[in-house]
């Protein structure tokens, strides 16, 4: 059966680590952007950041940095079709955003 | 100064209780091997720990990936066993879990279930078949025969129902507490990340 093309919302882990991949960086670099961009809401486990990272890398999202790989640590940079997934995500995200303030005013609870 | 305990564990989430409420009182982990815990002083509370069971066994090269990576992300490896590792993290540096959502806890807990069950079943098989050896063992030749032989039978019944009890322990006080957080998790999952 052919797999359908309408593909959910990215899980905010994800989200925030395809959005820290602007700039190359290793996963300690990770965890702590992701911290601080959520305000310390957002603290990524080592191992979800781990499994979602080699994940990322299977579908090509994400890439090692050239050279990287013998280094100590592993750097990590987003590609074009991650970049193509944050893209689509913000759609979605403003399309959330949007339909939420129209029905409730955009009020404060 | 060093402390050498021996206990044994076999579940490794009262162990890992054990684990933090001894560095609470500045007694902290830093080897283990078959039933052997050395600690060493440090200041009360200054580590959390947490133990994992890795997906292969800790010397593979998929686990050394792994471990490598947890130790970049600020966890130190204490130590290994088997599958499972013995992991720390500064208390001062918040709070340690290695999975921050649903899916990921989801996944490892889905593993843990499988290693139970694995357990489980070996047990149960071992168990049985010694149990069926021993009662089939006793009706091909008459005891009396046997001379210092006559308790062989005897070895395998005992042997196979205390395999067969170890199963059932793994099956309910592992095995089945796992799988009912695992429903809930994805109970959860439908509602939540």
């Amino acid at each position: 059966m052919p797999e359908s093309n309408e593909r959910g919302s990215l899980t905010e882990a994800v989200f925030y680590i395809l959005l820290s991949l602007y700039q190359p960086m290793h996963g300690y670099g990770i965890m702590q952007t992701v911290g601080e961009w959520s305000r310390g809401r957002v603290i990524l486990g080592a191992g979800t950041l781990y499994g979602a990272l080699n994940t990322l890398l299977e579908k090509n999202w994400i890439q090692t940095v050239p050279g990287s790989d013998n280094s100590r640590k592993k750097e990590y940079v987003i590609t074009a079709q991650g970049k193509q997934q944050i893209e689509d995500e913000r759609l979605r995200l403003e399309e959330r955003l949007e339909n939420a303030k129209r029905i409730t005013g955009g009020n404060e609870l | 100064m060093k402390k050498i305990i021996r206990k044994l564990y076999w579940n490794p989430q009262k162990e890992e209780n054990w684990l933090n409420s001894l560095a609470a009182k500045g007694l902290s982990l830093t080897d283990y091997s078959w039933g052997r815990y050395v600690f060493q002083d440090t200041e009360p509370g200054e580590y959390t720990y947490r133990i994992e069971l890795l997906d292969k066994n800790a010397q593979t090269v998929e686990s050394e990936v792994y471990l490598r990576f947890l130790e970049e992300s600020g966890v130190e490896v204490v130590s290994h066993w088997k599958r499972w590792v013995y992991l720390r993290k500064k208390t001062v540096e918040g709070p340690f879990d290695l999975y921050s959502d649903i899916e990921s806890r989801i996944r490892y807990l889905m593993r843990l279930t499988r290693f139970y069950l694995g357990l489980t079943l070996l047990e149960a098989f071992v168990g049985l078949a010694n149990i069926l050896i021993g009662i089939t063992d006793v009706f091909v030749k008459p005891l009396q025969d046997r001379g210092f032989m006559s308790s062989v039978p005897f070895v395998n019944l005992f042997g196979g129902i205390l395999c067969l009890g170890l199963g059932l322990m793994f099956f309910f006080a592992l095995y089945l507490p796992i799988r009912s957080q695992l429903r809930k998790l994805k109970k959860e999952k439908e509602i939540f990340e």
